[in-house]
């Protein structure tokens, strides 16, 4: 079975931001969530690089460990989905995420945030396969449409891969290859314990 | 939900703290802006407001139990020409897909792109006619609207004449509806008829077709796979162009390309490059001839190509000789080992290509400019290949279209000019009397005569009226798709604005034209589709033409710009000589009727073999087409064509001319898209040739140089036989009494470019290119200091040109510039401006998209740690930058930066709606308000245009700024 990853090259990352407003567009996400998001370090320095963050699907995903209402489970896919319907908005998934990719939609009194919202890979939830009700409570669930994040698609230099592990870490040698530098796939060790040389 | 920030309150609450580690700790300038807008959501959750579940209760999810409709349009914003691929389900447009096929974007988008569904949905878009009324917005029907404006302009030209009235066109127009409006503003009666690209790359039009014969880029996006050298100068890519990064970042890794960013700041694209190399703002010309001196001095040049190819290199070499590195280094800054290796590599490591963008463009000297950097490219012989060229990246998604379609002042669709027979041609094909159309005008002088640019309309409603060479000062305003804070100088803009008799703004957003001005009366705002919604072809940068269908009907009480422009002319009296030869349903213009009066009639820019059958074919079969040579592949109903039919497009769409991918290219047949340099400006000067020796296109049966195809030089060679019959018989309608005079680009039969194509020719000629271009000012360019710069030491040197008169006014330039003596002391920072990805323009549109505004909630200026040291600034404080004239302020946040040098500040220009402090946000009409307002840039920017096409400096002026 495929092992679904994404991988952001960045080398070639511009910050263009269209994954973000591509993933704003599928799945409808509103003002203050931010799924994904670009960030760039040495901002205006020589050495300056940008890079796409979201979820990245770990392997043993740490959230999961963590939530005390076990609300993640990992599809065939090897994509880290969340039941909201189980959520309690405690926000250790928050703390234990290694890519701050657990959103909250809302500050309350007495800490109240409301349930997690997240990047799914385009996967939607727990709910039917493209009902309404799974786009109202997850978004858009490409995957089952046979299609992939709308991220990594639309990437504007195609910086962002997604889809099968194997495939995309082949793609991404064969790049560093052809041009002869990289700097690696950066995240990979953590969220999947493997780098694209492994 | 959205959640808006609320107007000028405080912006620090507790969620702002909470977040605060999301970007790692590192200050970066979407960090400092995004921890703006949490705090902004912040202070909404403490009033209980929360953000709700994912999706909005009216929002547009695709239903998997209905069918889905797929429609191909293109991206509205920026000139790559990205195909968009909509899904739409009952009417709506709920979905948005990769455009795989398309060999442009090949599936991807920038952050504009990709979000452009949310135009059609439109929450903040104009729904209904509106006018000012003491004050209040009002209601009111299109009948009604349409009534009252063409009462007042039917007055205006009675009391003032035709001239009094400004049209302004637009860059997002199709090509179609560029048309209409230059043929609606010629039936009216005057040449003042504008749009964008007077203020983005006018400079590139004219100062390019003075070189090489056409204004436009050479090559293509996709060509720049094949480069070795990228030079990239005065342009940003990466955020104005992002799409565009895909082919030159393939090209530099596949080819392991040298991908060097000359700027004077160092740029998203700069984080790219191989090299970058920091520059003065403003010191272009002498930056290119540092190059030169070096390639020159080593011999580096391409001898052949200039032999062959190039007129004048003999002046441009006595220029450049005063160019020692020394005197570089004291003028630009560049240190010599770095110019060279430059030089060297761009002159040896070949095929070469040179990208330039609006920091060439937009400076008093951008004609120059633009020549200079031509120059470089003609000395080293980087032209008319593959992975060569000028790659001109133009700015909004049709600019190129609508200029090549004549909304220009200074001439009629297709560069005819404006003289009698540029008149007599377009009379002919619009089959309208000559003389009717004269006596439409003022006078026939004023209709041969240039009309007011939009960088200048102010100046002729304020100016004395002796000052402006016409009836009367300009008294109305018809804005179509064009913001108001785009040209410099914006308080006297405002000024004039106010004095208007009239302003229409018609556009899917108010603009801040509706908010800018204290105006009371006299101000209507019509609601317009977006390019979403109607049919017709855009013309991308590269010359492709992209035909596409609307996604959905035009929305809210939302009108074409067909039906907009049918509707005037309806009521200002002239609709039935307007549409003899168009099409109309209904009250709205066929596009394709149009388009195919354009394919008889702009035959000088080869605008006439892409027929709409043709085009719509290619945007069947994109996935046919060839990813670097945009080749339709063997065995496909597009092989061997072009994609896009890129102009020029020879003859009519039978001859079936597949389109030129690269300008100039002799190493192709001109029936598969060769060319030549362009024989426009004689054929010897001071007894030198300026036709080509021993240059030529593949297959042709003239191994040399030859001028223009005429009647008179089709006799000459014996050819003249070859005309059939009825090509013969409307040869000799259009001649007259004279038909050796009839050229190829005024025989409507098509006949003589059949002919000269037959025999293997190019019909416009095959000639040198120019180094020395004697009809302009500064024949060969010559460095010049910014009207306002802080090299006061230099001004002696590199004065600025003469005082002079243009386009109907005056123009100063050297008096002005004698200012800097006095305002550079308490102005020491240079101004410069710029492109962010999220926005467009003048930035309405974008700033009302909820998914680009939440990315970008702060107008800001870039300041060095230096200058911010020294005056105290701290990271996301808000500062005021002054500017040297009228005591223009903006305040806006401070970004502290190494991207730009000590003694330089960068803003961006795409925002509006605060007015040096003031937020205006209630002045728009209801509901209609950006999400993201700001100051706008240009209200501090100075007076300076270029002497050939009154293009405004934007990218140099003076400063200060100070802790607000």
């Amino acid at each position: 079975m495929a092992r679904m990853k994404f991988l952001c090259d960045s080398d070639r990352c511009i910050e263009c931001n269209a994954c973000v407003t591509a993933c704003k567009n599928e799945n409808e996400v509103p003002w203050g969530i931010n799924r994904r998001r670009v960030i760039t370090l040495n901002d205006g320095k020589p050495g300056e690089r940008s890079i796409s963050m979201a979820c990245m699907h770990c392997t043993d995903a740490p959230c999961a460990a963590v939530c005390p209402v076990s609300c993640f489970y990992t599809t065939a896919d090897a994509i880290v989905l969340h039941d909201k319907d189980l959520c309690i908005g405690c926000g250790y998934c928050f703390y234990a995420c290694p890519f701050g990719a657990p959103q909250f939609p809302k500050v309350g009194n007495f800490g109240g945030r409301g349930k997690m919202d997240k990047c799914t890979y385009c996967a939607a939830g727990p709910e039917q396969d493209n009902s309404a009700a799974e786009y109202a409570q997850y978004g858009a669930n490409r995957i089952a449409e046979g299609k992939l994040p709308l991220c990594a698609e639309m990437c504007s230099t195609k910086a962002l891969l997604a889809g099968d592990g194997d495939i995309i870490a082949s793609i991404y040698k064969e790049r560093v290859q052809t041009r002869g530098y990289g700097a690696g796939a950066w995240g990979w060790r953590t969220a999947y314990r493997e780098t694209v040389d492994a | 939900m959205l959640i808006k920030r609320s107007e000028g309150k405080a912006a620090r609450q507790r969620l702002s703290s909470t977040y605060q580690g999301l970007s790692g700790g590192g200050l970066d300038r979407r960090a400092f802006l995004r921890q703006a807008g949490l705090g902004g959501a912040g202070l909404a959750a403490l009033g209980g407001l929360g953000l709700g579940t994912v999706r909005p209760a009216a929002a547009g999810a695709t239903d998997f139990g209905q069918p889905v409709q797929r429609i191909k349009n293109i991206c509205t914003h920026c000139s790559v020409g990205c195909t968009v691929v909509a899904e739409v389900q009952n009417g709506v447009w709920v979905g948005q897909e990769p455009a795989w096929d398309s060999p442009i974007n090949r599936g991807t988008h920038c952050a504009k792109g990709a979000s452009v569904r949310e135009l059609t949905h439109g929450d903040r878009r104009l729904k209904y006619p509106l006018k000012l009324v003491d004050g209040q917005w009002q209601r009111l029907s299109w009948d009604q609207a349409i009534e009252e404006i063409g009462e007042k302009l039917l007055e205006i030209r009675r009391k003032s004449g035709p001239d009094s009235v400004f049209w302004l066109g637009s860059a997002k127009f199709s090509n179609e509806g560029a048309y209409l409006m230059r043929k609606l503003a010629a039936f009216w009666g005057t040449n003042t008829i504008d749009h964008q690209a007077r203020i983005c790359h006018s400079t590139t039009v004219a100062g390019v077709a003075n070189v090489f014969g056409y204004g436009a880029q050479t090559n293509s996006y996709n060509d720049i796979r094949n480069s070795r050298s990228i030079i990239i100068m005065g342009g940003n890519p990466a955020e104005a162009h992002p799409v565009a990064m895909q082919h030159v970042l393939s090209g530099k890794e596949m080819n392991r390309a040298n991908m060097i960013v000359i700027d004077p700041r160092f740029t998203r694209t700069a984080a790219h490059a191989t090299e970058y190399v920091r520059i003065r703002p403003g010191t272009d010309i002498p930056v290119i001839w540092g190059l030169l001196w070096h390639i020159f001095e080593n011999g580096w040049e391409d001898k052949e190509f200039i032999r062959q190819r190039v007129y004048g290199m003999d002046d441009v070499r006595r220029e450049v000789a005063k160019w020692h590195p020394a005197e570089v280094l004291r003028v630009t800054g560049v240190p010599e080992a770095q110019l060279k290796r430059v030089a060297q590599i761009f002159a040896t490591q070949k095929p070469s290509t040179l990208i330039w963008c609006m920091g060439a463009t937009q400076k008093t000297v951008g004609t120059a400019n633009v020549r200079a950097f031509s120059i470089l490219l003609m000395a080293t012989g980087n032209l008319g290949a593959p992975g060569t060229g000028a790659n001109i990246f133009r700015g909004h998604t049709n600019v190129q279209g609508a200029t090549d379609l004549g909304l220009d002042v200074t001439t009629l669709p297709a560069y005819y000019g404006i003289d009698e027979n540029a008149w007599r041609h377009w009379c002919r094909v619009w089959d309208v009397p000559y003389e009717w159309m004269v006596s439409r005008f003022a006078s026939k002088a004023l209709m041969e005569t240039p009309g007011i640019p939009t960088t200048r309309w102010f100046d002729a409603v304020l100016l004395p009226k002796e000052q402006v060479q016409q009836p009367d000062l300009l008294k109305a305003m018809i804005a179509v798709g064009h913001g108001g804070n785009t040209v410099s100088r914006m308080p006297e803009a405002i000024k004039g604005m106010e004095k208007l008799e009239l302003l229409v703004v018609a556009d899917p957003h108010p603009t801040n034209m509706s908010s800018m001005s204290d105006r009371r009366n006299g101000t209507y705002l019509l609601p317009m589709s977006t390019q979403f919604e109607c049919a017709g072809s855009r013309t991308a940068s590269n010359r492709s033409l992209q035909w596409y269908e609307p996604v959905v009907k035009p929305i809210f009480e939302s009108k074409t710009d067909y039906e907009l422009l049918y509707r005037l002319a309806e009521k200002l009296g002239f609709a039935q000589e307007m549409f003899k030869t168009i099409e109309v349903r209904g009250k709205e213009p066929v596009a394709e009727s149009i388009l195919r009066e354009i394919n008889r009639g702009a035959i000088s820019t080869g605008y006439s073999g892409q027929s709409p059958e043709r085009l719509k074919l290619h945007m069947q079969h994109q996935a046919d087409f060839d990813v670097v040579t945009l080749r339709g592949k063997a065995g496909t109903p597009v092989a061997g064509e072009t994609y896009g039919l890129p102009w020029p497009c020879w003859g009519t769409p039978e001859m079936k001319h597949p389109g030129s991918h690269i300008l100039y290219n002799t190493h192709l047949h001109v029936k598969e898209g060769g060319g030549t340099f362009r024989a426009r400006f004689g054929v010897e000067r001071n007894g030198q040739t300026l036709l080509a020796e021993g240059s030529y296109s593949k297959g042709s049966e003239i191994t040399d140089g030859y001028p223009e195809f005429t009647v008179a030089v089709l006799k000459k060679l014996g050819w003249y036989d070859e005309l059939t019959e009825r090509e013969k018989e409307i040869i000799a309608r259009i001649g007259g009494n004279d038909p050796d005079r009839v050229s190829w680009s005024t025989d409507l039969s098509f006949g003589i470019i059949r002919v000269a194509m037959e025999h293997g020719c190019v019909p416009y000629g095959n000639a040198k290119a120019r180094g020395n271009a004697w009809n302009l000012p500064d024949p060969v360019p010559v460095h010049r200091e910014p009207i306002y710069t802080p090299r006061t030491d230099l001004l002696a040197e590199y004065p600025a040109i003469d005082d002079r008169r243009g386009f109907r006014m005056p123009h100063l330039a050297k008096s002005v510039q004698l200012r800097s003596n006095t305002v550079a002391r308490s102005f020491p920072i240079v101004l410069t401006s710029g492109r962010l990805v999220e926005y467009e323009g003048g930035g309405e549109e974008t700033r009302s998209n909820k998914w680009l505004a939440e990315l970008q909630q702060d107008m800001f200026v870039e300041i060095n740690t230096a200058d911010a040291a020294e005056r105290g600034i701290r990271e996301g404080q808000f500062v005021w930058v002054d500017g040297p004239e009228n005591g223009a302020k903006v305040k806006v946040k401070a970004l502290v930066t190494e991207r730009v040098a000590k003694g330089v500040a960068f803003m961006p220009y795409h925002f509006g709606g605060w007015w040096q402090g003031e937020d205006r946000r209630r002045h728009y009409p209801p509901g209609t308000d950006p999400i993201v307002l700001g100051e706008s840039a240009n209200t501090v920017t100075t007076y300076g245009y270029d002497p050939v096409t009154a293009m405004q400096e934007t990218k140099v002026t003076l400063c200060q700024i100070r802790a607000a």
